[in-house]
């Protein structure tokens, strides 16, 4: 018998690759168990609280701290200028957005608040409420601003400057340009365009954000609890905004109650409780509460958008034509920027489409508004929302089905690789397939017949479709040519216990989407132990390998892959103390069912307790001068192309009270291609979240600001969030295009729910009260703006 | 969100509540539920110095029919009102606004009295007592006294409870023969309070010992539209009622109903519905619950 | 006026305990600092989450919206004492088994809320479902699968995990 080639992990016997395993981990969080920030008490823990702006915009004319001082429990008061002693500020730009620029943002105000709900005065004390006392005492002097508010009007000359020293409010600006916009345009046969406006809404994580420090003067080291997607980010930045040495950081989060994106950016409120643990030389915590979330969690999206679509007669498109604007607050927003989300829209418009003309526009402006910066999707529902209500409107002029014109635009399933208009190449997508495969599951000819029914009973339902194409596990090229220290590899170790089973740390962390689980999937395979033999450990830059965690739904793409490695390596090395054991080579040997067999015909040979044991215990019965290695390292950072790309399709079917403009939503369905299906139940569940998160974004989710820069709903009474009565099944189908630059082939899935429900749900609405007149172009569609649509009021 | 410092006090009867309101007057704070108060102090939008907790005071809670008016006990749960069945049978205006009350946490706490006492203006209790004629018992060291739910709502989480005084309980008519009750609301979410609500009773046909004798006679009288979430307090819509009474429930009088809410209401806005969007929103929810009642009646 | 501590006799989780307290801590607050009970969680401190429920005299509340000192001579119930007597175990394989929880936050107070729908009502549909966990927020499952677990609890369920 000739020798066996060796087998991928996808291939391996009792592979758990593809299969729903329920996340072992759920178990603690069942059992209310969790081991979340907010949880962390430490001894000598005292609590902050915030005197926050009460203006968008104002000088801080002077600040009376004393009778705060006096209060019971107050350890201690701070303003601005004694964080700022001990942390540097910081400024969000990247070095590849050319001519990006910001303003330094202390952790504190700095003399001028910028928007209402800016952290100005510390106040610690024994206990928060204590705090929240003393908040009461103190005397803030304001002198207010001018504030500037509206996107539309930040750039004009007589607007005021929000950052004097940059010289206008502009944060960024940039232009994507392909083929003959002008004369695609001029020569079209149908031009359809609208005007979008996409409302600011927040990620609302059902834990608010967590920071508790504890600085130790005499290691001079600061352990922070911190409720973070990015603990090496964090690791990063604390160690050099706070003057320390890097290995004396250490960032820990075990659980975390919903991240989306909120919790990866730099606020000024982690930053300021760890200068004060490190000037108390005490642990001290910060827990945000609800109405501190609304006014400092990033703000997300709010984007006007003016685009226009140009065709042939017979449906083909030509090309898009759009202008983005977006105001992002005060600040770019540290370390990742807030022109992220502008630059996707600018480059994802029309992407799955064959188009060869092209022209974006993209405009970042400064606002007295809270901070906006990337959450879940980042750009994607922008650019989907636009991309495909546009499309729909097209169909109706043409009196074209929906479908049909997308499949006739679409990059075909087999013209990859592919280049992009906006200058993206795509590996791999399956638009064709997705859409086939959506068409079948929702029943589109039934659908289509049902709603054309009712609709002659005055019921007025609709059905809407979005496509997307998806940025996922970005390399280097996204952060860090840009000089941000934004890890794109990732790092996993794995040690053979003595008993046999594995210990395996990993950079990726969990956030609930079961990145825990996968990786012991993937190890167990590899290694050819069950899965209750790995103990999964992540979260803690003490004990796991640098990375880049989690964010840009990388989990499975880079964990996964790292994962294979690292368990390879650790596979080569058992084999290795095993075949030195039994004087055979390790090439004759393989595992399985954790225990060491011949490669050859499946003889057992010996159990991997036994090899532990003798490694460890034993090793003097080894050959001479051979040295077991039985933990290993492994780093991996994305290869090939700069990003992974994954595609797919939404459907959704609403019905809209016509006399209400209440928008109920019956069905959702996606159908999602994220390269390898690691398991199935887990990337579900991602678009089901990711979908209901976009279903906010489309009809109730909106942070309301007043002309002069005051939130006006910012609590969670006001603010809407979607629940379990609004929201419908949603429904998830797989198809699968393995990316070749990976072994584990999976690009990624956290974001795909999120980033063409939105579109979905204003087609559906548009396509619903489309026969009464009426259309949308503006997020959340409320009940206001539909009746306002349909001319009721 | 802590709540400011407060003293606490657990009075054990009525007598006692009464004690140390009078004592402590506007810087005393009742507390029943907790349900809108808590956040409230959360916030610190409301500082209190003396919480009286009348929880454990005996005789507040609890419903019972009394001759022809079903009393309601001030301190009665949202969830015990809502599966009662002597209020479901006496005052079914009740019962089918109760599941629209917040969630099933917050109507195992939230109380009646609390309520109407809070007096939020879009809240769906003190527009039912309203539309029922509701009579709401105070009592205070001076004595008791009852005001009708018309003169009671004053102003958002406004009324004429005096500081001193503390709701004992609230009677309302107990439902007769001939009656109809309706209730409905729009709201974005379940649970949340209404974009604009509506509460409507009326009767139907000859009253009494004349029922008898003009049996086809189906013409509606006592007709209440009580409407919350559209101004300061739950509103009468008396306009509007006048275009239904002495008229069969029908397609032409609802029209007529809905034309004559125009001078009966002019709704605030709130943070996502305009003015505009919430007078069209009155139109159309008289309409549909009116039709609805004409359903419910016909089948 | 004074934060005095104020004498507090309760039994949590069939524990009798006697503490003294601040009146203004809430319930909430209690549970999770006093006994260190962590698994009751805070998510918005004004009663719309949900996050924070327990269960008080056999009834599901906001542990947020009362003060702990008002629980004198009650019974509370927290999840740690419902996992703990087993109460709970089918409902949270069914959560186990469909994946019903992400992040874990929301799910201490969805369980006792999704208990408590159950003891109402043994049998409800999925719209019924979906209104007896319409005061709990979960951000991260879009509620699908949480409507189904609590299906699968409610029809006897032993359904297993789709492989």
């Amino acid at each position: 018998m000739s020798e066996k080639p060796h087998l991928s992990v996808l291939d391996r016997p009792n592979s758990y690759i593809g299969r729903s395993v329920p996340r072992p981990n759920a178990r603690r969080l069942l059992a209310g168990r969790g081991q979340y920030p907010s949880n962390v008490s430490l001894p000598r823990m005292v609590h902050v609280a915030f005197a926050r702006s009460p203006f968008a915009h104002a000088r801080i004319v002077g600040v009376d701290t004393e009778a705060a001082r006096q209060a019971p429990g107050v350890v201690g008061v701070f303003v601005g200028e004694d964080i700022a002693k001990i942390c540097q500020p910081w400024v969000g730009t990247l070095e590849h957005f050319a001519g990006m620029k910001s303003a330094p943002q202390y952790p504190l105000a700095h003399n001028v608040v910028r928007w209402q709900g800016e952290p100005v005065v510390a106040v610690v004390a024994q206990t928060r409420a204590l705090a929240e006392d003393a908040l009461e005492l103190l005397l803030i002097d304001y002198e207010e601003l001018p504030a500037v508010t509206d996107p539309e009007t930040a750039l004009d000359p007589d607007t005021p400057l929000i950052h004097p020293e940059l010289g206008d409010n502009l944060v960024f600006g940039s232009k994507v340009e392909a083929g003959d916009i002008e004369r695609a345009f001029a020569e079209a046969d149908l031009v359809v365009e609208d005007e979008f406006h996409f409302g600011r809404h927040t990620g609302v994580t059902l834990e608010p954000r967590v920071v508790v420090a504890d600085y130790d003067p005499s290691e001079e080291r600061l352990t922070a609890y911190h409720g973070t997607q990015t603990p090496y980010q964090m690791q990063d930045v604390y160690a050099r905004h706070l003057g320390l040495a890097e290995e004396n950081v250490r960032v820990v989060v075990k659980d975390i109650g919903g991240a989306f994106g909120i919790k990866l950016h730099v606020h000024g409120e982690e930053m300021t409780t760890c200068a004060l643990s490190m000037l108390l030389k005490r642990p001290v915590k910060w827990s945000a509460d609800r109405l501190e979330s609304f006014v400092s969690d990033i703000h997300a999206r709010d984007h006007r958008v003016r685009a226009r679509l140009a065709l042939t007669k017979d449906g083909r498109i030509l090309g898009y034509d759009v202008d983005d604007l977006t105001g992002v607050g005060a600040y770019s927003v540290y370390p990742r920027t807030s022109a992220v989300e502008g630059n996707q829209v600018i480059k994802l418009v029309g992407a799955p489409y064959t188009q060869q003309h092209y022209r974006a526009v993209l405009k970042v402006v400064l606002q007295n508004k809270n901070v906006m910066s990337q959450y879940r999707a980042v750009g994607h529902p922008i650019a989907f929302t636009v991309t495909e209500a546009l499309v729909d409107k097209a169909a109706a002029e043409l009196g074209l089905d929906p479908m049909e014109l997308r499949a006739r635009n679409y990059v075909p399933d087999d013209a990859y690789p592919y280049k992009s208009a906006s200058g993206f190449t795509y590996e791999g997508l399956s638009l064709q397939r997705s859409l086939e495969k959506l068409k079948e599951m929702i029943g589109y000819p039934e659908l289509r017949e049902e709603q054309r029914g009712l609709r002659d009973k005055g019921v007025y339902r609709g059905i809407g479709i979005a496509t997307f194409v998806e940025i996922t596990a970005p390399g280097p090229a996204f952060y860090g040519v840009g000089g941000a220290r934004i890890s794109s590899q990732d790092g996993c170790s794995m040690k053979l216990e003595p008993s046999g089973k594995v210990q395996l740390a990993i950079s990726v962390n969990e956030l609930g989407q079961g990145t825990e689980t996968i990786v012991a999937q993937i190890a167990a395979t590899e290694l050819g132990i069950a899965m209750e033999d790995i103990r999964v450990v992540t979260g803690d830059t003490g004990a796991t390998p640098y990375g880049g965690a989690a964010w840009a739904s990388r989990g499975a793409a880079i964990g996964g892959e790292v994962t294979v490695r690292a368990a390879r390596a650790l596979r080569d090395s058992i084999l290795e103390v095993a075949g030195a054991s039994l004087q055979t080579s390790p090439s004759e040997l393989d595992l399985r069912d954790s225990l060491v067999v011949s490669r050859e015909d499946g003889e057992e040979l010996i159990s991997l307790a036994e090899v532990g044991r003798i490694a460890y215990f034993r090793s003097d019965t080894l050959p001479p001068g051979f040295q077991p290695q039985l933990s290993v390292v492994r780093h991996y950072s994305p290869q090939g192309l700069p990003f992974a790309f994954t595609n797919g399709v939404h459907a959704s079917y609403v019905e809209v009270d016509v006399d209400t403009g209440l928008v109920r939503l019956l069905n959702h369905w996606v159908v999602e291609d994220c390269g390898r299906v690691l398991n199935p139940k887990l990337v579900d569940e991602q678009a089901r979240g990711g979908v209901a998160q976009g279903i906010g974004m489309a009809l109730f989710e909106e942070c309301l600001y007043s002309a002069d820069g005051q939130l006006t709903n910012g609590s969670l009474a006001d603010y809407l969030v979607p629940l379990s009565s609004e929201l419908p099944d949603i429904e998830v189908a797989h198809i699968e295009t393995p990316s070749q630059y990976s072994e584990i082939g999976a690009k990624g899935a956290g974001e795909a729910g999120t980033a063409a429900s939105p579109a979905a749900i204003m087609n559906a609405v548009n396509d619903a009260i489309a026969p009464l007149g009426g259309r949308v172009t503006a997020m959340p569609m409320t009940p206001e703006r539909i009746l306002r649509s349909l001319k009721r009021i | 969100m802590k709540s400011p410092q407060f003293d606490y006090v657990r009075p054990g009867s009525l007598d006692q509540v009464l004690d140390l309101l009078a004592e402590h007057g506007d810087e005393a704070q009742v507390i029943a539920g907790g349900q809108s108060l808590v956040p409230t102090m959360n916030m610190r939008l409301a500082a209190p110095s003396v919480l009286v907790d009348v929880n454990h005071v005996p005789g507040l809670a609890g419903v019972e029919l009394c001759g022809k008016w079903l009393r309601i006990g001030a301190l009665t749960r949202h969830a015990e009102i809502a599966c009662s069945p002597e209020v479901a049978r006496h005052a079914p205006l009740l019962a089918r606004a109760a599941p629209y009350i917040a969630h099933e946490a917050i109507r195992n706490r939230g109380t009646f009295g609390g309520s109407v006492a809070t007096a939020d203006p879009a809240s769906e209790w003190p527009a039912c007592c309203l539309t029922l004629g509701a009579r709401i018992h105070l009592a205070s060291r001076k004595g008791t006294r009852t005001i009708p739910a018309e003169d009671f709502f004053e102003g958002v989480y406004q009324t004429a409870i005096e500081p001193h005084e503390l709701i004992t309980h609230v009677e309302v008519p107990a439902a007769a023969d001939g009656m109809l009750y309706g209730f409905d609301e729009l709201a974005r979410r379940k649970g949340d309070y209404a974009i604009v609500g509506l509460a409507v009773q009326a009767r139907i046909g000859a009253k009494g010992p004349m029922k008898l004798l003009r049996r086809n006679d189906q013409r509606l009288s006592e007709v209440r539209l009580g409407f919350f979430g559209v101004a300061e307090t739950p509103v009468l819509a008396q306009q509007a009622a006048a275009a239904l009474e002495g008229r069969p429930l029908d397609a032409e009088s609802i029209q007529a109903a809905q034309s004559a809410l125009a001078d009966d209401l002019q709704p605030l806005s709130d943070l996502y519905t305009s003015a505009e969007a919430k007078t069209h929103m009155t139109r159309v929810l008289l309409g549909r619950v009116l039709h609805a009642l004409s359903g419910d009646h016909s089948a | 006026m004074s934060d005095i501590n104020y004498e507090l006799n309760l039994t949590v989780n069939g524990e009798r305990g006697s503490f003294r307290v601040s009146p203004r801590l809430s319930l909430a607050d209690f549970l999770r600092e006093e006994l260190h009970l962590t698994g009751t969680h805070v998510g918005c401190e004004q009663g719309a989450c949900g996050a924070c429920t327990v269960r008080y005299n056999g009834d599901q509340v906001r542990a947020c919206l009362m003060y702990a000192v008002q629980a004198e001579g009650a019974e509370v119930e927290t999840i740690e004492g419902i996992t703990e007597s087993g109460e709970l175990a089918a409902l949270q394989e069914a959560f186990h088994r469909n994946n019903a929880l992400q992040c874990g936050f929301c799910t201490p107070g969805m369980l006792i809320a999704a208990a408590d729908l159950l003891k109402h009502n043994p049998s409800p549909d999925r719209d019924q479902i979906r209104a007896g966990i319409s005061g709990n927020y979960c951000r991260c499952t879009g509620y699908h699968s949480i409507v189904d677990a609590v299906a699968e609890t409610c029809s006897g369920g032993t359904k297993e995990a789709t492989q």
